[in-house]
């Protein structure tokens, strides 16, 4: 509805005067944030949202989180785990967004290691968070305040990161500690997979030729590429996957993978047999983004995303889930509520940890010759 | 039904106009064509003859897309018509003889065995071929088997590997292969056996020379309903095999959902259509257009 009434002023401006060749870019620039700056929209009773799946504190069927919110502010949570993919996700929504239209949902995530923030953002499908109903915006670390695609966070906040690295099941094999040895060594043959998210694979194997991840060069991608190449070609390589990698990995089909820090921390509770490692070279850091979509009501999700910038929600989460936050405080808040899991380096990591991540080149995310090149070795 | 239910009107109209009314009754049928099939067919072309990257796709009449689809996707191209080719044989060997006894020798149990090749389907597609992730999983009971008796070495496996692939396609299209084979068995007359067997031909050779010729139309029509699917399938693939077991399927799914390349996929779906067509075509040729249409 929202948008329809933006698209209906528009119109009458061009009519009213501007060249009509200048619509089309009129329209572009439209969702693009100058429309609807911040607020304007009323508080809903419902709030949609869709996220990844095991990406929420859980008990039983019950999501705790999300009860406290419902039970603090009155507004219900239509919570989907209907992300699988960051590039399947788009790939549904995109159609209606791109026709100005909502998709029913008030919050999406998606990762900063692909290349769907940057694109949500600059075509418009994205609205303006309204800062004067996030005061814990404050909470917010320094380290997360201006990414290059939301340089001043005006339409995202983040909701978890991850590291990508290396998880492999004792009862198969000793610590696989390089990437080189995942992809070389002869014991490991037709029992490795690898993600399918071009930031993941691509990102550890450079690290692990001593190229920089964030700053990727036609030389340092295509060397990444002729490695897992090779690996596929020999055999090492079994698959690439998403997150089904966990089942395979815990019942012994795989022997090792590249994988991601959270999902291990959840499986290993059930597998102890399971470990995780960033790999020796260097791992991925990637951060999830909370986005309202066009169509999305911009006060309620708001508040929401107030809601769990407060330390103490902030801290179930990140406990419930494996994955670390970006709220200052949480880590004190996590004492208080699971002594063991605040010394756990994967959910609260370290600076030396830190020292050994790096975040993707978002111009290599988005780079269409490499996104081909990558489908091939996928065999696509 | 335009006679005494219908409104006195309308039962009027149709008796004054009878040449009006099959086309009347083709309207929902043509227009449902044109409405879910035509219009984004028509589409889907537009769409392979434009160029640039997402989200800027300018109409140019890139005809190039689909000299390139060809070229650069060749091999998985050739790999779908091959598994899809070797699944509808191995479907047809497999069914056949199970049909063949179902409709001359399971009685009055017929049906509950039909039921049972039908009754798997009653499960989605996804998770019956989920199901085989388990089943054929390298530390699961088959693959312990097989190693136990040599046929596999210790390393050896069945998940992600070409086999797995094509089984899985066998497996998923089965029942497109046996109830028509099964139609056009059970219909066959068992007076013409006996006439065969009176003429002092042998069970072989009543066989090849009645049971097989009146079944034609089953195979043919099994074998369509089978392999046009399977050669566009991408499931198997994706769950069952590797990168190197990809097929043209996988492609226009990474295309149209992952890259977002939409001229590729689109090109790239006509082109699976017309090797599709091209492969009826030779088929139709050999085995005479009667048995087509049964």
């Amino acid at each position: 509805m929202r948008t329809r009434l933006t698209r209906g002023e528009l119109l009458r401006r061009g009519a009213a005067g501007t060249a009509l060749l200048a619509l089309p870019s009129l329209f572009v620039g439209c969702g693009g944030g100058s429309g609807d700056a911040g607020g304007g929209d009323e508080l809903k009773t419902v709030l949609n949202f869709s996220n990844w799946p095991y990406y929420m504190d859980t008990k039983g069927k019950r999501h705790p989180t999300l009860d406290q919110f419902t039970a603090a502010t009155g507004i219900k949570v239509n919570y989907f785990e209907d992300v699988n993919s960051n590039d399947e996700y788009f790939a549904k929504v995109q159609g209606p967004l791109s026709q100005g239209n909502g998709i029913g949902r008030d919050i999406l995530v998606a990762t900063d290691n692909s290349r769907f923030p940057i694109l949500y953002v600059s075509q418009g499908w994205v609205r303006e968070l309204d800062k004067e109903l996030i005061p814990n915006i404050s909470n917010l670390v320094d380290a997360q305040a201006s990414p290059p695609f939301d340089p001043e966070r005006t339409y995202s906040l983040p909701w978890l990161s991850g590291m990508t690295g290396i998880a492999w099941n004792e009862d198969l094999t000793g610590p696989v500690t390089s990437i080189s040895q995942l992809l070389e060594d002869p014991k490991l043959k037709g029992k490795v997979t690898m993600l399918s998210e071009m930031g993941d694979s691509v990102g550890v194997v450079m690290a692990d030729a001593g190229d920089d991840p964030s700053a990727a060069t036609d030389d340092s991608f295509d060397r990444a590429i002729q490695k897992v190449q090779a690996a596929v070609d020999s055999g090492q390589i079994r698959r690439f996957t998403g997150n089904d990698y966990a089942q395979p990995l815990a019942n012994g089909d795989l022997a090792a993978c590249v994988a991601w820090s959270g999902d291990v921390a959840s499986l290993v509770a059930d597998n102890p047999k399971l470990k995780w490692a960033v790999p020796e070279k260097g791992g991925i850091i990637w951060t999830d983004n909370m986005l309202i979509p066009t169509g999305g009501s911009v006060a309620t999700a708001s508040t929401y995303m107030n809601f769990v910038y407060d330390p103490k929600i902030a801290a179930q989460i990140a406990v419930g889930t494996g994955y670390i936050s970006s709220v200052k405080g949480v880590k004190e808040e996590a004492v208080k509520l699971d002594p063991d899991s605040a010394s756990n380096v994967l959910i609260f990591p370290d600076d030396a940890l830190l020292a050994q991540l790096s975040q993707n080149d978002p111009a290599m995310l988005g780079n269409e010759e490499y996104i081909t090149k990558w489908q091939a070795v996928l065999g696509q | 039904m335009a006679g005494s239910t219908g409104p006195v009107g309308g039962g009027g109209f149709f008796h004054r106009h009878p040449r009006v009314t099959p086309y009347l009754l083709l309207a929902p049928g043509a227009l449902w064509l044109a409405v879910f099939f035509l219009v984004p067919l028509a589409f889907l072309g537009y769409q392979s003859l434009q160029s640039g990257i997402f989200p800027t796709f300018e109409f140019t009449w890139e005809f190039s897309n689909f000299s390139d689809a060809f070229t650069d996707y060749r091999e998985q191209l050739l790999r779908s018509f091959l598994y899809a080719g070797i699944a509808t044989v191995a479907c047809l060997l497999l069914a056949y003889p199970l049909v063949y006894w179902i409709a001359f020798r399971a009685g009055p149990w017929r049906n509950l065995f039909l039921l049972f090749i039908v009754a798997p389907f009653f499960v989605t597609y996804l998770i019956r071929t989920l199901a085989w992730l388990n089943i054929l999983a390298d530390e699961g009971p088959v693959v312990g088997l097989l190693r136990g008796i040599n046929v596999l070495d210790d390393d050896g496996r069945l998940l992600a590997t070409t086999f797995a692939v094509v089984s899985g396609i066998t497996y998923n299209f089965f029942p497109f292969m046996a109830l028509p084979l099964y139609v056009s068995l059970e219909q066959i007359d068992g007076r013409l056996l006996e006439a065969a067997k009176d003429l002092y031909a042998s069970p072989a050779q009543a066989f090849l020379r009645v049971t097989l010729p009146l079944s034609a139309p089953g195979i043919v029509a099994g074998t369509l309903l089978t392999f046009i699917p399977a050669a566009g399938d991408f499931i198997n693939a994706e769950l069952l095999g590797t990168p190197k077991q990809q097929m043209i399927g996988n492609v226009i799914q990474a295309k149209f959902l992952e890259s977002l390349d939409y001229p590729t996929a689109a090109s790239l779906s006509f082109v699976l259509v017309a090797a599709i067509l091209v492969a009826l075509l030779f088929y139709a040729k050999i085995v005479g257009t009667e048995k087509l249409t049964g």
